[in-house]
């Protein structure tokens, strides 16, 4: 089977003026389906440039990308936006929810652009049904400022997921979080992988890279490392661990 | 599909943000509505100030007889007996732009009523003399045409003929007599003051043209005929008429006669007319600017705030297309809403205002339809110019914007 991602040769250079960043500098990389790879590196390793890459939205200075088959260099900006619209789900660091809307109506904005999407019924009925896949139907009516920080990602989750996307894509999705709400929104990304959904995480904490299956180190713009992870972190074990802790400390009080 | 779920989106926008929305709607409602109240008491007023301009006594023609010359002398304006009733009565049928017409016979005369006698001026007019001087009735009524026609023996007289010879009671229905002839008081006119000259108006006797000429000054031609023009745009025009219809009426001869009109007055009128207009405009312009600025502002602020918006729905899939017609449709809503509220509320407060006045309500059609199209303008254009920059960025840098 082909695969879902095919990135051969990836350049992308920033030109700011005078100085020219060459943030990604040569990635070839394959994703097939079903897969849950991390990708880690420092700040400025060119790991967000890669995502955004992936994305479709940011488009590289050299390089092909193949999504789904679809070379997406000879795409203009609506037929971009289309791509993302079906094939891609996006999850950000800092959330972005619309704010001062329900749940609900966040989860339902990607399926009122694009076509083929169904009636308003239809639309919020599948909305619904993806707030449920991430715990959130009794919120719907709640708006992002009534909900926490890990429930608000979870309807980013959720409406990353409602056009049935070929590749989820969460830039940085633990980076605002504690650390158990961390193991909650990885127990839901875990879940959906073991679904069939392909994910593609940026991440810069190596606890969190070890709930993924395939781990990819970038430094300097090139992929240093390219691992499957053995022994890998299971979001029910690592909470269950969690909550033992915290009631032995509650007993030894 | 794409079209109505945009109108969705615009509507949960407006929706979500009340306050932004109320707030983009007052603009134009204060634009609106500033530049119709302003407007609409500002003709108020002017209509107002030309009425009392034109309360002097406004387009009025005076025609003279010639001169009359003899033995060297000339005796100017008026003395030579040239001018008959019969030419009045061509100029009120055949000129359409004459509406009032009084043929006019002037002399002094002594008058006793009451025991008492003054010296004063006594008129023969036509009915319309009042209305061609735009001077009402303190008591009483004017003589009518019936009076002209039968030469009654009536009078209206001025306040200080009341005075002077009526101190303590309604002259109404009382006898005064002229040349010893007893003529009925019917009528008493507002007082009127001094003139410009320093003469007192109010010195005055009427009587119907007819009684005068055959009854006290015993003549056949009339000293003067006044005339009234419709409008001072006609003045001219009406002016013309007559010295043609004279001209004509005297078959080649010489003219013997001569037409004036109020130039200092129309002049004094078209001035204020025009001022009055000048101040309207820049009250009218400068409640434009203020209003536009207004809109203008709180557009370009809720756009900015709201890149951050337009990089999520890019991200999600939205075309830039699908972004500017939901701003577009936002912004047409905002503003043709604000726009009727703020008719409603510019004519409602001008009605108010000019109540407490007194003055007469104007409101101007055309500042409504201007006022309105150049606020909807306004909020369309600063609601989509920054929406359709933001637009135009990649999705990935509008979500970044801060």
């Amino acid at each position: 089977m082909a695969p879902v991602v095919q990135l051969q040769d990836i350049h992308k250079t920033y030109d700011s003026g005078e100085v020219k960043v060459h943030a990604v500098r040569g990635v070839t990389l394959n994703l097939h389906k079903g897969e849950f790879m991390a990708v880690m590196g420092a700040s400025g390793s060119g790991k967000s440039t890669l995502m955004n890459t992936l994305g479709c939205l940011d488009r590289p200075t050299r390089g092909t990308y193949l999504l789904d088959g679809i070379d997406v260099a000879k795409l203009g900006r609506n037929e971009l936006a289309d791509l993302r619209n079906e094939k891609l789900g996006f999850v950000f660091q800092g959330f972005n929810l619309l704010a001062r809307t329900t749940a609900l109506e966040n989860v339902e904005l990607p399926m009122l652009y694009g076509t083929g999407h169904g009636s308003p019924g239809e639309i919020r009925e599948r909305a619904l049904h993806c707030l449920d896949i991430v715990g959130l139907s009794q919120r719907a009516d709640h708006f992002p400022s009534q909900l926490s920080g890990g429930q608000q990602q979870r309807v980013a989750i959720a409406r990353a997921l409602v056009n049935q996307p070929q590749v989820l894509l969460a830039d940085e999705p633990t980076g605002n979080l504690d650390s158990k709400t961390s193991v909650e929104i990885m127990g839901v990304f875990q879940k959906l992988n073991e679904e069939g959904i392909t994910i593609v995480m940026v991440t810069h904490e190596l606890d969190i890279a070890h709930y993924c299956k395939r781990n990819l180190i970038m430094r300097d713009g090139r992929v240093v490392s390219d691992i499957q992870v053995e022994n890998r972190n299971m979001a029910d074990v690592e909470m269950q661990k969690l909550l033992t802790a915290e009631s032995n400390a509650k007993l030894t009080d | 599909m794409r079209f109505t779920s945009t109108i969705i989106i615009a509507l949960r926008a407006l929706r979500r943000n009340k306050l932004r929305s109320m707030l983009t709607a007052l603009g134009i409602i204060i634009g609106v509505g500033a530049v119709i109240a302003m407007v609409s008491i500002g003709n108020g007023a002017k209509a107002q100030v030309e009425a009392q301009v034109a309360s002097l006594g406004q387009n009025v023609i005076s025609i003279f007889s010639g001169s009359f010359t003899g033995g060297g002398m000339r005796g100017g304006w008026g003395s030579a007996p040239t001018l008959t009733v019969e030419d009045a009565e061509a100029i009120a049928s055949s000129v359409p732009g004459a509406i009032a017409v009084s043929p006019e016979v002037r002399d002094r005369n002594q008058i006793l009523a009451n025991g008492l006698n003054w010296n004063t001026q006594v008129n023969g007019e036509s009915p319309d003399y009042p209305t061609i001087r735009s001077w009402g009735m303190a008591s009483g009524s004017m003589f009518t045409e019936q009076d002209v026609r039968s030469v009654g023996k009536v009078a209206v007289i001025g306040k200080t003929i009341v005075d002077q010879l009526f101190p303590n009671e309604d002259p109404i229905g009382q006898t005064l007599r002229i040349r010893n002839i007893p003529f009925k008081i019917v009528g008493v006119l507002a007082p009127k003051g001094f003139n410009l000259f320093g003469q007192d108006q109010d010195d005055v006797v009427l009587v119907p043209y007819t009684s005068h000429m055959k009854r006290l000054s015993r003549r056949t031609n009339v000293s003067s005929i006044l005339v009234q023009a419709a409008t001072p745009e006609v003045i001219e025009k009406v002016q013309q008429e007559i010295t043609d219809l004279l001209t004509q009426r005297r078959k080649g001869k010489e003219p013997d006669f001569t037409v004036r009109n109020q130039v200092e007055l129309a002049q004094a009128a078209t001035a204020t007319t025009k001022t009055m207009t000048l101040l309207l405009g820049a009250i009218a312009g400068v409640s434009l600017i203020v209003g536009g600025i207004g809109i203008m502002n709180i557009m370009l602020v809720s756009v900015t705030e709201r890149t951050r918006e337009i990089g999520i729905r890019l991200a999600v899939g939205a075309h830039g297309s699908d972004v500017l017609l939901q701003f577009l449709i936002e912004s047409i809503i905002l503003s043709s809403l604000g726009g009727i509220l703020g008719i409603l509320l510019g004519v409602g407060s001008s009605q108010l205002i000019s109540s407490l006045n007194g003055w007469p309500v104007l409101v101007s059609s055309t500042a409504v339809i201007v006022a309105f199209v150049f606020s909807a303008a306004v909020g369309m254009f600063f609601g989509f110019y920054p929406a359709r920059k933001a637009a135009q960025l990649d999705p990935i840098d509008a979500l970044r914007y801060e």
